[in-house]
């Protein structure tokens, strides 16, 4: 039986070394009633105040080898430890229900940890959470006497396995020993999570299971790239493993070379590779690796992860946090795009025999004007902060380009007649309907650009939906049908000298690469870990070349075909 | 005379770990009480659990008061704390 199991990827690389179990002391006691409550309170504040010691020492390490700005959340731990609020609540609890001090701190603990804990619409006051918990046990160890096990004394090369990292366990990390990180608990956003990538440690979090299937100075496998965690492997896999962390670690060091580089063919021609996100989080990912631009902005998850149609404000402060972080590079945002399979909890769609050629996107926003403009009201005043576009999915018929342009255009001349501040805006649409990639000549006369989604024109072109496994054979990116659809789109816009980008899973595929190049589209968007390494495959390759095999790719048969055409072009 | 003021939170983490704890820093200067008031809430702002109960994020409208011997120098430490760090306006 396997003892392999999954987590989420939390920081890239891969680890192999020896399981380091870091698992908390017993601090379990008894409810006790006591009489003498003073004494009770002065093992409170004895406690507060050792604790705190502990903290400073711990804050001055980590400051020492993480630098200032990450010893900052332990300032935040002092000050839990000395809030008058808390302690306060301790001695009170005390004084009331005469229990002993560990009960009294469990229970004002607890209290403020479920308080957090339930601001679920934030997963920052959320994680919070775990502060407050490590502060506890710091300051119950105290209370009962017992060492809080100390990262600092790993002296090998180990996998660090634990249920949950607080900030104390990760600033006493020393990046020589610790070569892995494998949790039970936590996400992406988790504080463990952010510690790992600031010291390029691969890490896997959220496991649920590794504490309890992994025993201590096993052999672990952490594969921070897929988030798989392999137990004792056996030499096979070892070897493996071995080789995919040395391939990543050369990888790596080459692509890092290019995070500030231009992206650029063989032979000098510029291209644009843009990231796809979904929120302002995902924005630390986009600078990290480099990329050019947002080529796409998922405004429906602003909707979907509310319990409310979200505010003008709302929107607006989401949308001008992403712009500002661009710093002047172009921000395409789409709008809303619900309905297909993404649906929202407090507005309920009508069911429909065919979700996806029903009523979705521009058509809602067309039919439902008051959100519509909502959102483009949101979206002009946050172009004042940088340089945001605005693409309007799922557009079939230039009747509903012209009319979503005329809501904005209007919502565009209110705002001006208040005075508010707004930047240029570049308005275009997502190709993904078959019917616009064949008037693409027509439509380049009106908008400013293409951003091509290449997920649902397959899709829609084949009439097969990717999801169901009968079907599936049918999701052919290079399908020569495809490819001249998409091609039509490109001489289209360039013949009346507009941009074209590809926001699909297409943009980053290094099969289509080389043929999206040689028919010279303008913008790659894709998932930011993938741009390094687009821009690495498109420096080694020449556009003239690609020229020709985009020539040929037109005129093949076959999807298969076409990827032979390329393997051949790109060895 | 108990000091207020109204403040537009624009720090795009709101008033989370390092914001809030340079707020309680700065309310835990002075003898008078500081009161953070958001959506109808109140908490003593030298209290670090408390801020971070209320949740405040980017774009909230919150209300501090100070009442106390020292109250205009507190809010003005308030406000100076809140404009170094750009975090309302």
């Amino acid at each position: 039986m396997s003892n392999n199991f999954k987590g989420i990827a939390a920081s890239n690389g891969i680890a192999i070394a020896k399981a380091y179990l870091l698992v908390d002391p017993d601090l379990s006691f008894t409810k006790t009633t006591i009489t003498d409550v003073t004494a009770e309170q002065a093992r409170v504040d004895d406690a507060l105040k050792v604790a705190s010691a502990d903290v400073e020492i711990i804050k001055s390490r980590a400051e020492k080898n993480l630098g200032a700005d990450e010893a900052q959340v332990f300032e935040a731990h002092l000050m839990v430890l000395s809030d008058p609020e808390m302690s306060g609540a301790f001695k009170q609890k005390i004084a009331d229900d005469k229990v002993n001090a560990e009960q009294a701190v469990k229970e004002v603990t607890d209290m403020y940890i479920g308080m957090f804990e339930a601001m679920t619409d934030n997963a920052y006051m959320q994680e919070r959470a775990a502060d407050i918990r490590d502060v506890t046990k710091r300051i119950l160890s105290h209370l009962l006497n017992v060492a809080l096990p100390n990262p600092a004394l790993i002296d090998e090369e180990v996998v660090l396995v634990s249920k949950d990292l607080t900030p104390s366990d990760t600033s006493q990390l020393d990046r020589q020993f610790v070569k892995g990180i494998l949790t039970d608990f936590g996400g992406r956003t988790a504080h463990a999570s952010i510690m790992a990538r600031t010291l390029e440690i691969p890490a896997v979090v959220g496991s649920e299971v590794a504490t309890q299937k992994i025993t201590a100075g096993v052999t672990v496998i952490v594969d921070g790239l897929t988030g798989d965690v392999i137990v004792d492997p056996d030499s096979e896999t070892l070897a493996t493993y071995q080789q995919k962390a040395a391939n990543y670690l050369a990888q790596r060091a080459e692509w890092a070379l290019l995070k500030d580089q231009q992206s650029v063919s063989a032979d000098g021609k510029n291209f644009v590779l843009g990231a796809n996100i979904g929120s302002p989080k995902d924005m630390d990912a986009v600078l990290e690796n480099g990329s050019e631009g947002v080529g796409l902005y998922r405004t429906e998850f602003l909707y979907m992860e509310s319990d409310h149609l979200p505010t003008e404000d709302e929107q607006f402060v989401a949308y001008k946090a992403v712009v500002e972080k661009m710093a002047g590079k172009p921000v395409t945002v789409r709008t809303m795009d619900i309905g297909g399979d993404k649906n929202l909890s407090y507005w309920k769609l009508p069911k429909e025999e065919n979700p996806f050629l029903g009523y979705r996107a521009i058509r809602i926003s067309l039919d439902q004007t008051e959100i519509f403009r909502t959102q483009l009201r949101a979206l002009l005043r946050a172009s004042a902060y940088g340089n945001l576009w605005i693409m309007f999915p799922m557009i079939a018929t230039l009747g509903e380009f012209r009319a979503a342009k005329k809501v904005y255009l209007e919502e565009r001349a209110k705002l001006e007649e208040a005075g508010v501040s707004m930047g240029e805006i570049k308005l275009g649409i997502m190709i993904e309907i078959p019917a616009a990639a064949v008037l693409a000549d027509k439509f380049a006369k009106e908008v400013d650009f293409f951003s091509i989604g290449t997920n649902d024109l397959i899709g829609y072109t084949m009439a097969a939906d990717r999801g169901n496994d009968k079907v599936a054979y049918l999701y052919q990116p290079y399908n020569p049908s495809i490819l001249r659809l998409i091609s039509n789109v490109i001489t289209a816009a360039h013949n009346e000298g507009k941009f074209v980008a590809m926001c699909g899973e297409m943009a980053g595929d290094p099969i289509a690469v080389p043929v999206l190049m040689g028919m010279g589209l303008d913008e790659f968007s894709m998932s930011a870990p993938s741009v390094l390494q687009t821009r690495s495959l498109m420096k080694k390759l020449n556009t003239a070349d690609m020229k020709l095999l985009a020539e040929k790719a037109l005129d093949a048969e076959t999807n298969d075909e076409v990827i032979a055409l390329v393997e051949a072009a790109t060895k | 005379m108990t000091q207020s003021k109204d403040f537009h939170i624009v720090a795009e983490t709101g008033i989370h770990a390092r914001p809030a704890t340079l707020l309680v820093q700065a309310a835990s200067k002075f003898t008078s009480d500081v009161t953070l008031s958001y959506q109808g809430k109140d908490v003593n702002l030298k209290s670090i659990m408390g801020v971070m109960s209320l949740g405040v994020g980017q774009g909230a409208d919150v209300t501090i008061k100070t009442d106390g011997d020292d109250e205009e120098s507190a809010m003005a430490a308030i406000v100076e704390a809140m404009e170094t760090e750009g975090l309302a306006e």
